[in-house]
């Protein structure tokens, strides 16, 4: 141990995989982490009880896609505040400061963190399609007829989207480091940006031509479609680009040259 | 070892750090000593990257920390121990730790008993934690992968003089088994009873380095004095005034100009009876506020 | 401090309580002197001012017809999507930055604190409308000078109120939901849940359930607000009990929750 200097040909780095376990951890290791984890799942189950409750009641005909498009409202709506709050929770609570002590290599540990946002959507849309498997099961013994209309094009529409809503919270909170700012701001492109689209599609045509190519969202009608047309999916590519991989670039530069607080 | 180069840190046009150089030896402790602000944390957050440098280098152990590999298992930091997720437990963050470092679990209960926290201490979240608790796991976080280099800020912070009394005998241990330790401090008696070697700081300039006695030597211009107390002193004075010592009454006792082994043989000539005898601890003290003057918030009159 | 060695007791005889007035002038300036306070305030502004900005210049390149009240109209995409999260923060800022120790023991009578920051909101909401009245009274006029189609100006004071009324439920509405949850993210998602995703369920429920759709009126406040900005400007006596009976539910009810929270909790 005297040596001056450090002998590191015993020391491996860490392995990425490791990173990965440790920001899975992290993400629900802490209270808030638990509850919102708690809070998608407890959602979702009462979003589906209700459903087959009300239809069932009202002898409305429902199908599996129905279940599951159900679920994919609410998480849809949830998934991006854990992608955010993956990112930004280590700025609030200024764990970076460790964090980055422990892996200087940043951009390893901002990709790790992308993983886990992608695993637990992963995990929510597995356990939407279970409690939308039983409640379609128990809407079959209610009503006496089932309806399992729910693809394999339609679950990977499901499993894409939901990433790439986590993936557009992510990519904000990259940008904004910030938890209140990032999701106000996710919202804002969720819920009023479309409006705002559709306004201007309507009023100019040069918007008009233009809206498909930056809107993101209405651009990923084209996954639930599978379209036939390529430009329907470079409108895809360039919107995403757009919203997802320039906030993205962006946060990862901000965050692999800034000082950590 | 580590080894600063040269190193300045600017934001915009306040300079932080301005172009210091030291080198903290494997074996010791090296105290980094200054007032408020004098640029101690943005060395030792340079040290570890979390700040970039705007000029010159730091080495640990010959490497830039950014190149080393798994670096918690050679070099501990304890930057801010407040710097925590309120919601998570102790033990969880040491944990999360031993996880990333890739160490077995058993290590996290053997780093709670060495910081003296409890089973039950260790389950609290922290956002219950004391300052003095913050500090503990912070000090435990910065050993759990058994480093050879230690780079601790204001470590005693918060805690209670057992405690401070424990990380001193701790880290004296740590850096007798060959490790390095470099901790800051912006309390004097603090650094000057663990380090082996002090680095004072000042406006972000290096004001004095070496070891007590050097550094001791170097101020001799402040003069050096003692304080004694005999059962006789008036003899006492009248025996060093004879000696040609400047003597002043000070309290109960006397105030001499003197080294105390000067002193003491002065008393033992004129057969007085010594019953207290210290150096003027001042010396070190009035070095640093000397030093540090032009950078300390109250002017030291 | 002499006489305090011989006295053992405090004397207050000489201290006049802190008056309310001070607490809302130090709310008030805690909501900019903030980095992140003040671009929260600047956001607002600006958004407004460019959601007019846009929503005029493609008035005159499209030759529509614009009048002050839709300037007004499209103050949801702003200070109607905002005033409701200066709401939440005005609150919960407070607890994530740890500050309420200093506050409450700068003043032990909780309730006058939070009194304060909701008065602090109401101004805002007011300032708020008063800019927004000046940048569509800008945006009208330079309508007018421009386009061929001469501008509606046509908007009654009464109007200005339901307005005003309907921006301070907004704010109000943020503030009940950080006052019950006294967390920003959580309290943020929760504001944006009701007034996106609630309507949207409420909507099913109503044309699925018979009885849903006749308690929804007295249920949902979002829909509730509905005729304050409708044009002409009159609101019925059983609109009116609509928007009392859900504006009890989401902002009495939580609000309440949230005094009684606060007042007993321990402040970490």
């Amino acid at each position: 141990m005297t040596a001056a200097t450090i002998d590191l040909s015993g020391t491996t780095p860490t392995p990425f995989s490791r990173l990965v376990r440790v920001e899975l951890r992290k993400s629900y290791d802490t209270r808030a982490g638990f509850w919102l984890l708690g809070a998608i799942g407890v959602l979702v189950l009462l979003a589906e009880i209700i459903a087959v409750w009300v239809t069932a009641v009202q002898d409305e005909p429902m199908e599996f896609g129905d279940f599951i498009g159900t679920a994919a409202f609410l998480t849809s709506f949830l998934l991006p505040v854990l992608g955010i709050m993956v990112m930004t929770t280590e700025w609030t609570q200024r764990t970076a400061m460790v964090t980055f002590a422990l892996e200087p290599r940043r951009s390893l540990v901002i990709v790790a963190k992308m993983l886990v946002g992608v695993l637990l959507t992963l995990a929510t849309v597995a356990f939407s399609i279970a409690v939308g498997f039983v409640a379609n099961v128990v809407y079959g013994l209610l009503q006496g007829h089932t309806d399992w209309t729910f693809g394999w094009p339609d679950f990977a529409a499901f499993l894409i989207t939901q990433v790439l809503a986590m993936l557009g919270g992510f990519a904000l909170a990259a940008l904004f480091l910030n938890t209140a700012a990032a999701i106000v701001v996710f919202f804002a492109y969720k819920w009023l940006l479309p409006g705002l689209f559709f306004l201007g599609s309507t009023l100019m045509d040069w918007f008009a031509d233009i809206a498909p190519w930056i809107d993101f969202q209405s651009a990923q009608t084209a996954i639930w479609d599978w379209s036939s047309s390529g430009e329907d999916w470079a409108q895809l590519v360039v919107s995403g680009i757009l919203w997802l991989g320039l906030p993205l670039g962006f946060g990862l530069w901000r965050v692999l040259r800034a000082e950590v607080k | 070892m580590i080894t600063v180069e040269r190193l300045t840190r600017k934001y915009g046009a306040f300079t932080a750090v301005d172009d210091i150089s030291f080198v903290c030896q494997p074996g010791r402790v090296t105290g980094f000593l200054g007032p408020n602000g004098a640029g101690k944390t943005t060395t030792m957050r340079v040290m570890v990257g979390l700040t970039p440098a705007t000029a010159g280098s730091v080495t640990i152990g010959g490497h830039h920390y950014h190149d080393i590999p798994n670096p918690g298992r050679h070099v501990g930091v304890l930057l801010d121990a407040s710097a925590q997720h309120g919601g998570r437990t102790g033990r969880e963050v040491l944990e999360l730790g031993a996880l990333s470092m890739g160490l077995p679990k058993t290590r996290v209960d053997e780093m709670l008993e060495m910081v003296s926290l409890t089973q039950a201490e260790a389950k609290r979240r922290i956002r219950n934690y004391s300052l003095g608790m913050k500090q503990r796991l912070g000090i435990a976080h910065a050993l759990l992968g058994d480093p050879s280099v230690l780079i601790l800020d204001e470590p005693a912070n918060g805690l209670d003089p057992a405690g401070i009394r424990w990380m001193r005998g701790l880290l004296k241990g740590y850096a007798e088994r060959g490790g390095t330790v470099l901790l800051s401090s912006h309390l004097l008696h603090e650094v000057e009873q663990i380090a082996d070697e002090m680095i004072l700081i000042g406006n972000g300039r290096i004001v004095a380095q070496g070891d007590k006695k050097s550094l001791l030597a170097n101020a001799a211009t402040g003069g050096v004095h003692s304080f004694a107390t005999s059962l006789d002193n008036e003899a006492l004075a009248a025996a060093l005034t004879a000696k040609g010592v400047t003597v002043t009454s000070a309290g109960d006792g006397l105030r001499v100009d003197a080294e105390t082994v000067e002193v003491g043989r002065t008393a033992l000539e004129a057969g007085v009876v010594l019953t207290d005898l210290r150096n003027g601890e001042g010396g070190l003290e009035d070095l640093f506020l000397e030093l540090t003057a032009e950078t300390q918030r109250e002017t030291v009159a | 401090m002499s006489t305090a060695t011989l006295t053992p007791a405090l004397d207050v005889s000489g201290t006049a309580p802190t008056p309310f007035s001070r607490l809302v002038r130090t709310e008030l300036r805690k909501t900019y002197d903030t980095r992140s306070g003040l671009w929260l305030l600047i956001s607002i502004a600006v958004v407004t001012a460019l959601v007019m900005v846009i929503q005029v210049s493609v008035a005159l390149a499209q030759d529509l017809e614009v009048g002050f009240n839709d300037f007004l109209t499209s103050t949801s995409f702003s200070i109607g999507f905002l005033l409701p999260v200066l709401g939440i923060l005005l609150l919960t800022s407070e607890w994530s930055q740890r500050t309420a120790m200093v506050s409450f023991s700068l003043e032990p009578r909780r309730t006058l604190v939070i009194v304060a920051k909701l008065v602090v909101g109401i101004i805002y909401a007011v300032a708020a409308v008063l800019v927004t009245l000046l940048l569509a009274t800008v945006c009208t006029a330079v309508f007018d000078a421009l386009s061929d189609i001469p501008a509606d100006w046509d908007f009654t004071v009464k109007q200005t109120l339901l307005f005003l009324l309907l921006q301070v439920f907004g704010m109000l509405t943020g503030f009940a939901f950080a006052a019950l949850l006294l967390n920003s993210p959580a309290a943020i998602v929760l504001y944006f849940a009701y007034s996106f995703i609630l309507p949207t369920i409420f909507g099913i429920g109503a044309e699925l359930i018979g009885w849903f759709h006749d308690i929804q009126p007295w249920i949902d406040f979002n829909n509730a607000q509905v005729p304050l900005f409708d044009t002409d400007g009159s609101v019925s006596g059983q609109e009116w009990a609509h928007l009392a009976v859900s504006g009890v539910i989401w902002l009495v009810i939580p609000l309440v929750i949230g005094f009684w929270r606060v007042l007993r909790a321990e402040v970490k």
